[in-house]
């Protein structure tokens, strides 16, 4: 029983109420675009960018607009994403983000996820601090049936790590992943903190390659940016996943996040359930937010 | 980025400032700076749209054109209608005079009730209540769990009946114990919820029937974009909210959403949530939540400055 309303139902409004690609039409769709919380600066560029092809291709037809912006977003997500190559190598997913945002959610469902498809998993409960955090990634790992490291609360969350890294290295796992608590990123000794977990990883499992994903919250505004940036300034982010897209949110943020970091999206989330996890496809993204 | 954008406004405000008289053209200019910094703010668009509109209109006014000191009239009138749309400081709780008061925490996933369910219990002790935490979140791994910590920390009793029983039912066994264990403040933890999930909603819907609270507070991250109107608007809509705790306030994010639900609701924002502590709660403060919004220091200052 969950309705979602979309861009797309906006545009075609205004698509329907003007005829001709004018100042005033640009003016609502900035609104629209605004609404999707991509911000100000992304917003302008699709304004630029419209402009010039309406120029350039004489396009006169405001029908034509909504696939231009389109084609803009989904390039805009592509070019930054990379080509995984598959390896046998050993992996680890260092999962950071603030506070809430669906991180050891997300690990249980990537859990799963990398499980079934026959991968043998290690998770590393590394947020020691909040309240029955532990307790919850536990119940998480019995749902994905994987092994789970931790420690008691309130202990050194940079041991949890080392535990964790002898585990996979000894039972040989295929992937390790941490959970870690939620940190606003303008706290500099909770940064620290996160900056120490990822050199662990980094020096002591030098065998295995780190991805280290940033979770972002779909409904978060344009803190989203500097989270993403002082988070990429603590560690080597290489990957974002975008939380909680079955709300009424639309995610825009990711667009300035992608752009900034200059790292892709790779998973979203889209609901509480264990296989509420999707693997992120650009053109889908684009087509969900309008579609 | 942000620096960028509050440098912009408090340029353009102190060139206004230094005006001996305006013209539309300026005023124009002005609004878009300000339009462009409430937006990076994540004011709502058509919150932002009304605002600036109602600016505009107050600034083209006589008591503006026939100022001496005409932009600082204008820089007042974004200051003063900010801070119409924000309220009144209110950082009361309403209590039952006569029997047990309720408080019910609701909001989005992730938001900060749990904690915040904490906080009210450290402060109603503190103020020689005896609270009862009541564990309704039978959804979210742990959820019991980490409430019942909370309650622990603060040593305050939880009362759970797992996670087999209805929230309903749980909110109802939970008024029975209040009364049989002489508990004079309840506080109902609810599992986090989208505000377009019809059955959750009416789950609320139902608690709330069932035990007629006295409070009913919708937890909001201040960090939300422009989707929070759309959140505060469907869960008063179903709930009549009584009030809101902006969560999270201790990172840097502007919190316009503060100002977008303030402007849709019209409920007042009680606290405001600063850190993860069981003591890091604190009344909410208007003016400096609309300094914060405009990313500047504090506008009074620069007011009174000119
Ligand atoms: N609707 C929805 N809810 C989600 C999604 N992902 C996570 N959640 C919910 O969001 C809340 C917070 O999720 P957590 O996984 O605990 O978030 P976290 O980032 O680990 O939180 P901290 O460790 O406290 O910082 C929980 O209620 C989750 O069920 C999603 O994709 N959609
Ligand atoms: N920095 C900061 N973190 C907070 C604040 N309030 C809550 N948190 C953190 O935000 C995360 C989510 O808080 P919870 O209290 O579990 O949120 P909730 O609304 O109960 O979450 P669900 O029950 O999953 O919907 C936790 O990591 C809290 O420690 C705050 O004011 N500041
Ligand atoms: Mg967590
Ligand atoms: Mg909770």
């Amino acid at each position: 029983s969950k309705t979602k309303k979309n861009l797309t139902e906006q545009i075609e409004n205004i698509i329907y109420s003007h005829r001709k690609i004018d100042d005033e039409f640009l003016e609502e769709l900035e609104e629209i675009l605004i609404t999707s919380d991509m911000g100000v600066e992304t917003t302008l560029d699709i304004i630029e960018y419209i402009k010039e092809q309406v120029k350039k291709n004489k396009i006169e037809d405001t029908g034509e607009i909504k696939n231009l912006i389109k084609t803009y977003l989904a390039n805009m997500l592509e070019e930054h994403e990379v080509n995984e190559e598959e390896s046998n190598a050993q992996k680890v997913i260092l999962v950071v983000g603030v506070n809430g945002v669906g991180k050891t959610t997300s690990i249980g469902k990537m859990a799963y996820r990398l499980k079934s498809s026959g991968k043998s998993v290690i998770v590393a409960a590394a947020d020691t601090f909040r309240a029955a955090a532990v307790e919850q990634l536990k119940e998480w790992c019995t749902r994905a049936d994987v092994e789970i490291i931790s420690s008691e609360n309130g202990s050194d969350p940079a041991s949890v790590i080392y535990d964790a890294i002898q585990s996979a290295k000894a039972r040989k796992s295929d992937i390790l992943i941490c959970d870690t608590a939620g940190r606003l990123h303008n706290k500099v000794n909770l940064m620290n903190e996160l900056s120490k977990m990822f050199k662990i990883l980094d020096r002591e499992y030098s065998q295995a390659t780190i991805d280290v994903y940033l979770v972002i919250d779909a409904t978060t505004g344009q803190n989203g940016i500097i989270q993403a940036k002082l988070f990429g300034e603590a560690c080597k982010i290489n990957g974002l996943i975008l939380t909680k897209l079955d709300g009424t949110a639309k995610g825009g943020i990711a667009f300035p996040i992608v752009k900034e970091l200059n790292i892709p999206i790779k998973y979203i989330g889209v609901g509480e359930q264990i296989d509420d996890l999707q693997t992120f496809d650009a053109k889908e993204f684009v087509n969900a937010i309008f579609e | 980025m942000f620096e960028n954008l509050s440098d912009k406004l408090q340029n353009t405000l102190k060139k206004l400032r230094g005006k001996g008289k305006l013209t539309e053209k300026d005023i124009d200019v002005a609004m878009k700076e300000v339009k462009m910094s409430l937006l990076e703010a994540d004011v709502n668009y058509k919150v932002v749209k009304t605002f600036i509109n109602n600016v505009k209109e107050r600034s083209l006014g006589h008591e503006v054109m026939e100022s001496l000191t005409p932009g600082q009239q204008v820089v007042k009138i974004v200051h003063d209608e900010l801070m119409k749309i924000m309220g009144e400081a209110e950082s009361k709780l309403k209590f039952n005079p006569n029997d047990i008061t309720y408080f019910m925490m609701c909001g989005l996933q992730g938001a900060g009730k749990t904690t915040a369910t904490g906080k009210l219990a450290k402060k109603l002790k503190k103020d020689g209540k005896r609270p009862l935490l009541v564990a309704c979140d039978i959804y979210r791994p742990a959820a019991i769990k980490q409430l019942e910590v909370v309650g622990a920390s603060v040593d305050v009793p939880v009362f759970a009946m797992g996670d087999k029983v209805s929230p309903v039912t749980i909110a109802k066994e939970a008024m029975k114990h209040a009364l049989k264990h002489g508990n004079d403040v309840v506080i109902i933890d609810t599992a986090g919820r989208l505000h377009i999930d019809d059955d959750l909603m009416n789950e609320l819907v139902q608690i709330k029937e069932e035990v007629k609270p006295d409070e009913i507070l919708l937890l909001l991250d201040a960090m939300t974009g422009q989707d929070a109107v759309k959140v505060a608007e469907t869960f008063n809509k179903y709930l009549e909210i009584t009030g809101v705790i902006l969560t999270k306030i201790d990172g840097d994010a502007r919190g316009g959403a503060a100002l977008s639900i303030r402007n849709v609701v019209d409920k007042p924002i009680k606290f405001v949530s600063v850190g993860e502590k069981m003591d890091q709660i604190e009344p909410f403060y208007p003016d400096r939540m609309a300094s914060r919004i405009l990313g500047m220091g504090d506008v009074l200052s620069i007011i009174e400055k000119a």
